[in-house]
């Protein structure tokens, strides 16, 4: 106990010290997200001050191990670090799937090479990832997946389509799932495996979305060659890694959206709408919608402070991170529809300056794909169906 | 502070679901509400709850007690909501020993809590007057009067107050109803001339009291805490009930949606289990997940209960806003999914409903306490 408290003032310390005051405040746009890779940019000097500081100190993933980049934090001083940076609304140093997604995957089915290869990378913001999973015609039923990987030597030569790829136009390297087996059961002709995106063969078009983004991309595959030492885990047997990988995924999606930073939705609400003589918000349905919604988010936020102490205490579900994403993401997209009520007129200006280019509808917009990227709401609810309450056929 | 619990709390769940579940399933509140008990508790089952120290769970050492906290409280109140127990804990062993414990005097406490520990005395709180929980708007007369107070008013919804030997009452001291200024707690003996307890026998079959106050006389060593500016002291306490019977709304509803899943693996139409049907799966699964997020928000509750019991208002505002929606949702889908049996009053389902409902109002429902923390943060 004596030494977390030392490690917590030291802590604190080192980040007054170092987390530069403009790296405190709110994330307002996609730019304030720093993502790393061959191509990276820097909105602004401290930005770029901050991330180095936290990637010397091995913080950019402070609970990973040292040998590969990372801070070696245990669970509790990780838990100490996240408090300490939420309480002076520190950013995140590096913003990456390498970390949320492959990362995880990597250390637990990856061999040493592979783990010295791609980890040092990942935790360094010099290789940015995306994810190969989704299909035109595998989205929920993602294991029915049809780009195949065949043999040739040592290599495998790779074909077909993906699509929802997250940034694969910014991406420098790509974990993908492929099929191997044509003829096993669906499930048992996956593998996963790693590429460059400047491979030959490799192509992108991004999605333009309702949001008038394109953060998605469709991602094309025409003889590929890729080693087969690329593959992470056993061939054939990709599946395990793919699931695995969206436990971490699932647990990263809950968490979007900015639960309990920055002013309360309520008051947000107040600067267009007005408050009444108590001071009470003038409009008293979306008030009291206001205060439920307030009264889930805290609790969810304690349900995912739990969720990571059941982890540590080995008392977790494996399957609890789909719970998590339903309720997460479903509550990302109440607190939208209330902020676009709240904005009323002025939350409908799309590209105005005053409307900072329509950065609240459009971020509105961005949410209605929470529920669905990542597994659906409903693919969700039938895993804790299946898995946590083993209700029958399911 | 890990928000789990730790192994001696573990083993206090295990011992007090090893009793309860033994000595108090759901069959224990139907035979005494079928039996038309006077008390409509077991006296003798609150004897053994003495002797394996539950009573005096939040009462110190010093007074005979186990001194632990409102997470221990939330424990064993989690385990009468499973099994809808009645019991004296929640007045007498949270609320009482809370108020004595905080705002008592040395002669009081020595008085009451070493009582309250050993099981001889049963205790409540008087707060509510009116249809719904407003502590703030609190009415009841206490005018000086001589080297005391005299009492007049009405009070309702008085858990335990049947049978309480000593009664913690809110009166107005000074202000106007919804001013915090002004209120004052005081010890009463129920037996005072002047005080007439009506039972009223309630929807779940639990115990509590009408209490009209007319012209009772307290003297001034009567007063808990200080005369005027009891509402802090009446605030905590009340908070510390508030936790308990989230708790106690959180085993209420984990037990209703364990009973629920099992008829839906077991109940077969259209020749197959109805739990096959993805339209009462995602339900499921929805109830699920609204309870494992209320058990995180009502375990945060009670830790900030034991942290720092004067800032954990909002924490608590949460967790019994939480439980109490979560517990309605329990019961709504417990009895719809077991369809027409669940209409029975052979089955134990509606218990749960009813005893929900209650617990609904308890101390604040889930709209009182949105608004707390609505108001709490500025809007």
């Amino acid at each position: 106990m004596a030494d977390l408290e030392k490690f917590r003032s030291e802590t604190r310390a080192w980040l007054e010290q170092n987390c530069p005051p403009e790296m405190r405040k709110p994330m307002t746009s996609d730019g304030d997200t720093f993502w790393g890779g061959r191509n990276a940019k820097f909105s602004s000097e401290p930005q770029r001050v901050w991330f180095e500081r936290m990637r010397d100190k091995g913080w950019t993933v402070p609970h990973w191990p040292k040998e590969y980049g990372g801070g070696g934090l245990d669970g509790e001083e990780a838990k100490i670090l996240r408090q300490e940076m939420a309480a002076i609304g520190a950013r995140q140093p590096l913003t990456s799937f390498g970390i949320s997604m492959l990362g995880p995957a990597l250390l637990k089915y990856g061999t040493e090479a592979q783990k010295k290869e791609h980890l040092p990378k990942i935790t360094a913001g010099l290789i940015r990832w995306c994810q190969g999973y989704s299909e035109p015609n595998a989205g929920s039923d993602l294991a029915s997946l049809q780009t195949r990987a065949e043999s040739d030597g040592d290599d495998f030569i790779i074909n077909g389509q993906k699509i929802w790829t997250s940034y694969a136009n910014y991406a420098d390297w790509i974990f993908c799932l492929v099929r191997t087996d044509p003829v096993a059961k669906k499930h048992d002709g996956i593998s996963f495996i790693l590429f460059d995106m400047t491979s030959k063969g490799v192509s992108t078009k991004p999605i333009l979305l309702i949001s008038g983004y394109s953060p998605f991309c469709e991602t094309f595959f025409d003889n590929v060659r890729v080693p087969q030492s690329h593959v992470v885990g056993t061939i054939n047997r990709g599946w395990d890694v793919a699931k695995y990988l969206l436990q971490h995924e699932r647990a990263m999606i809950s968490g979007m959206g900015e639960r309990g930073v920055g002013r309360p939705l309520g008051q947000i609400a107040a600067d267009s709408i007005g408050a009444d003589a108590q001071g009470r918000l003038d409009d008293a349905v979306l008030r009291s919608q206001i205060a439920s919604f307030e009264v889930d988010e805290a609790a969810l936020a304690a349900a995912a402070e739990r969720a990571v102490d059941l982890a540590k205490a080995g008392q977790a579900h494996p399957a609890f991170s789909s719970a998590m994403k339903y309720y997460g993401t479903e509550l990302n997209k109440r607190r939208y529809e209330i902020l676009m009520s709240a904005g009323g007129i002025d939350a409908l200006e799309w590209e105005s300056e005053r409307s900072r280019g329509g950065a609240r509808p459009r971020a509105w917009l961005r949410t209605k794909a929470n529920s669905i990227e990542g597994g659906t709401s409903e693919v969700m609810l039938g895993i804790v169906a299946k898995r946590i309450l083993d209700l029958p056929g399911a | 502070m890990a928000l789990i619990l730790n192994e001696e709390q573990s083993m206090l769940r295990d011992s007090a679901r090893g009793l309860i579940s033994d000595k108090a399933p759901v069959s224990h509140l139907r035979q005494l509400r079928d039996s038309k008990d006077e008390t409509g508790f077991s006296r003798e089952l609150w004897n053994t709850f003495a002797e394996m120290g539950f009573s005096g769970l939040l009462v110190s050492e010093q007074f005979g007690g186990s001194g632990l906290g409102a997470v221990e409280a939330g424990i064993v109140m989690e385990e009468i909501g499973r099994t809808l127990m009645p019991s004296p804990f929640l007045a007498t062993s949270v609320l009482a020993a809370s108020a004595l414990s905080r705002g008592g005097s040395e002669a009081q406490k020595s008085q009451h809590l070493p009582r309250i520990a050993d099981g001889s005395l049963l205790a409540a709180l008087a707060v509510d007057e009116g249809a719904k929980h407003r502590p703030l708007q609190t009415r009841m007369q206490a005018i000086r009067s001589g080297n005391g107070f005299k009492l007049n008013g009405d009070k309702a919804l008085v858990v335990d107050g049947h049978t309480a030997g000593l009664l913690i009452v809110a009166a107005r001291t000074a202000g106007s109803a919804g001013e915090k200024n002004g209120v004052t707690l005081f010890l009463v003996d129920p037996k005072a001339k002047g005080i007439a307890r009506e039972r009223t026998i309630m929807v779940d079959s639990h115990n509590a009291a009408r209490i009209v106050f007319d012209s009772v006389e307290v003297n001034a060593d009567s007063v808990l805490g200080e005369v005027d500016q009891g509402y802090p002291l009446l605030e905590s306490v009340l908070n510390v009930g508030r936790g308990a019977v989230a708790s106690e709304m959180v085993g209420l509803s984990e037990e209703v949606f364990g009973r629920t899943v099992a008829y839906l693996k077991e109940r077969k139409q259209f020749g197959k289990p109805i739990g096959e049907f993805q339209a009462l799966q995602h339900r499921a699964a929805q109830l699920y997940i609204d309870i494992e997020i209320t058990r995180a928000a009502v375990l945060k509750a009670l830790q900030a209960l034991d942290a720092d019991l004067a800032n954990a208002g909002s924490a608590v505002a949460v967790a019994k806003a939480r439980a109490g929606t979560t517990a309605t949702l329990a019961v709504q889908e417990g009895v719809q999914m077991h369809g027409g049996m669940g209409m029975t009053d052979q089955f134990d389902i509606g218990f749960f409903m009813k005893r929900a409902r209650v617990c609904q109002e308890l101390f604040g429902d889930s709209n009182f306490h949105a608004d707390q923390l609505a108001r709490a943060k500025g809007y």
